[in-house]
């Protein structure tokens, strides 16, 4: 130790400081995780969802196929409607998000009249191919999400949101 | 660092005398537990005030999850305190602290009597404290209606009641407490919530300050 004395002031700076600071943070810590929680929380989701699409009636044009199913938000529970966009491609059936991947607003197959055979967002004029895949020059960054798809009596289910596999 | 940062700030803004004055004061030796120990009964005020702070802290952490909906309320507050990391301690501040701060302003206000400080010069302050109790009061009880159970629906009807027996004004003030002259439900959630967490901490706040520039121009009152 250096024959630098602590004095009397500094000591009680010292010691108020940090008894001050401790009990600040055993205040604050519960408190700022408290509020932080929905960062940190996890959530088990991916559900296959039954639709009321019947496999044989899907072509290959996109159709707007909705499906319910209960949201768990907090301590709020309810019924809400997504949609999805179904096609046949070859033998796979592909369901697009129509969640634009710019700022979230909804597309829509063939919205635009001026561009055939193309997904089109109405907010900024955002465009997609058929396979979800974005048009160079419009505001997208990448292509649509898809959902995983499954059967059950004829029926078309819904699953879990995953990035597009055509890309 | 922090040194230079504060030097920094004060060479162009002359802060210390700002702090300076807040934090700069005599302690007298006959308020100095460190003297006398029976001398704690003064940081029964300050001991208010902290709890205080922790009650306006935690709820407005509380806020975040918390709605004032007769459908939804109990079921978020079943869900911050179930469900959310820290709830139960959060909460257990708030609920706790809301007991503990009118138990520490009651041995303040003790002390203030016992030691005669509400004497001249000081009969200002001690008026500023009888709001200050009055507003914890209503604070405890607009509070104890928001988690809306039924511990918490019957002790306000019980209230309300009490406020409706006043000769004269009563079913006025039911009406105007309750938001409906027959109905303890939707519109008296909503009230009790802002009444709760707007009006009467704005009106502590303004009554607080009152409280401590009185204190600081006045000096603590003199040893018995
Ligand atoms: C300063 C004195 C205060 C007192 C004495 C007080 C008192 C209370 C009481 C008794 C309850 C019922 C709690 C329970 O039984 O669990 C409550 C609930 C609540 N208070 Fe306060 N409160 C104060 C300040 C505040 C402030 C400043 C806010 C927000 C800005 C606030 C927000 C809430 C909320 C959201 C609830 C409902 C959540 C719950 O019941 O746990 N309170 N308060
Ligand atoms: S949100 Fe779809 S183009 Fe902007």
């Amino acid at each position: 130790m250096s024959n630098n004395r602590v004095t009397r002031r500094q000591f009680l700076t010292y010691t108020i400081t940090g008894v001050g600071g401790f009990m600040a943070a055993g205040m604050l810590m519960p408190m700022v995780r408290f509020a932080i929680d929905p960062v940190l929380q996890t959530k088990a989701e991916g559900n296959l969802v039954l639709t009321s699409q019947k496999i044989a009636d899907i072509t290959d044009v996109p159709v707007k196929v909705d499906f319910t199913f209960e949201q768990t938000d907090g301590w709020y529970k309810s019924d809400v409607t997504e949609a999805a966009w179904v096609y046949h491609d070859g033998n796979e059936i592909v369901a697009l998000s129509p969640v634009c991947k710019h700022l979230g607003c909804t597309v829509n197959w063939e919205g635009d009249p001026a561009h055939a055979n193309q997904f089109f967002c109405a907010c900024h004029a955002g465009r997609y191919e058929k396979n979800g895949k974005n048009v160079k020059g419009t505001p997208p960054l990448g292509p649509l999400d898809q959902y995983e798809v499954a059967e059950k009596d004829g029926y078309l289910m819904l699953g879990k949101k995953i990035a597009n596999t055509f890309s | 660092m922090l040194n230079k940062i504060y030097d920094w700030v004060d060479e162009r803004l002359d802060i210390t005398p700002i702090w300076r004055d807040i934090a700069d004061h005599e302690v007298p030796e006959h308020v100095n537990p460190a003297h006398h120990f029976s001398a704690f009964v003064y940081c029964f005020g300050g001991l208010t005030f902290f709890i205080t702070v922790i009650q306006i802290l935690s709820g407005m952490f509380l806020t975040m999850y918390y709605v004032p909906d007769v459908e939804n309320a109990w079921k978020s507050v079943y869900y911050l305190q179930n469900e959310v990391a820290f709830g139960e301690i959060v909460r257990g501040m708030h609920h706790w602290g809301a007991s503990l701060v009118i138990v520490m302003m009651f041995l303040h206000t003790l002390r203030v009597f016992f030691t005669g400080s509400y004497k001249k010069p000081r009969e200002l302050n001690w008026l500023v404290g009888v709001g200050i109790f009055a507003i914890m009061l209503g604070l405890g009880f607009t509070g104890y209606l928001l988690p809306w159970d039924m511990k918490a629906l019957f002790a306000t009807k019980v209230g309300i009641e009490i406020a409706a027996s006043m000769p004269f004004i009563g079913g006025m003030i039911k009406t105007l407490l309750a938001g409906d002259a027959t109905i303890l439900g939707a519109q008296t959630l909503t009230r009790f919530f802002a009444i709760h967490v707007f009006f009467l901490p704005a009106a502590l706040f303004a009554l607080l300050a009152a409280h401590f520039i009185m204190i600081r121009r006045q000096g603590i009152s003199g040893p018995l």
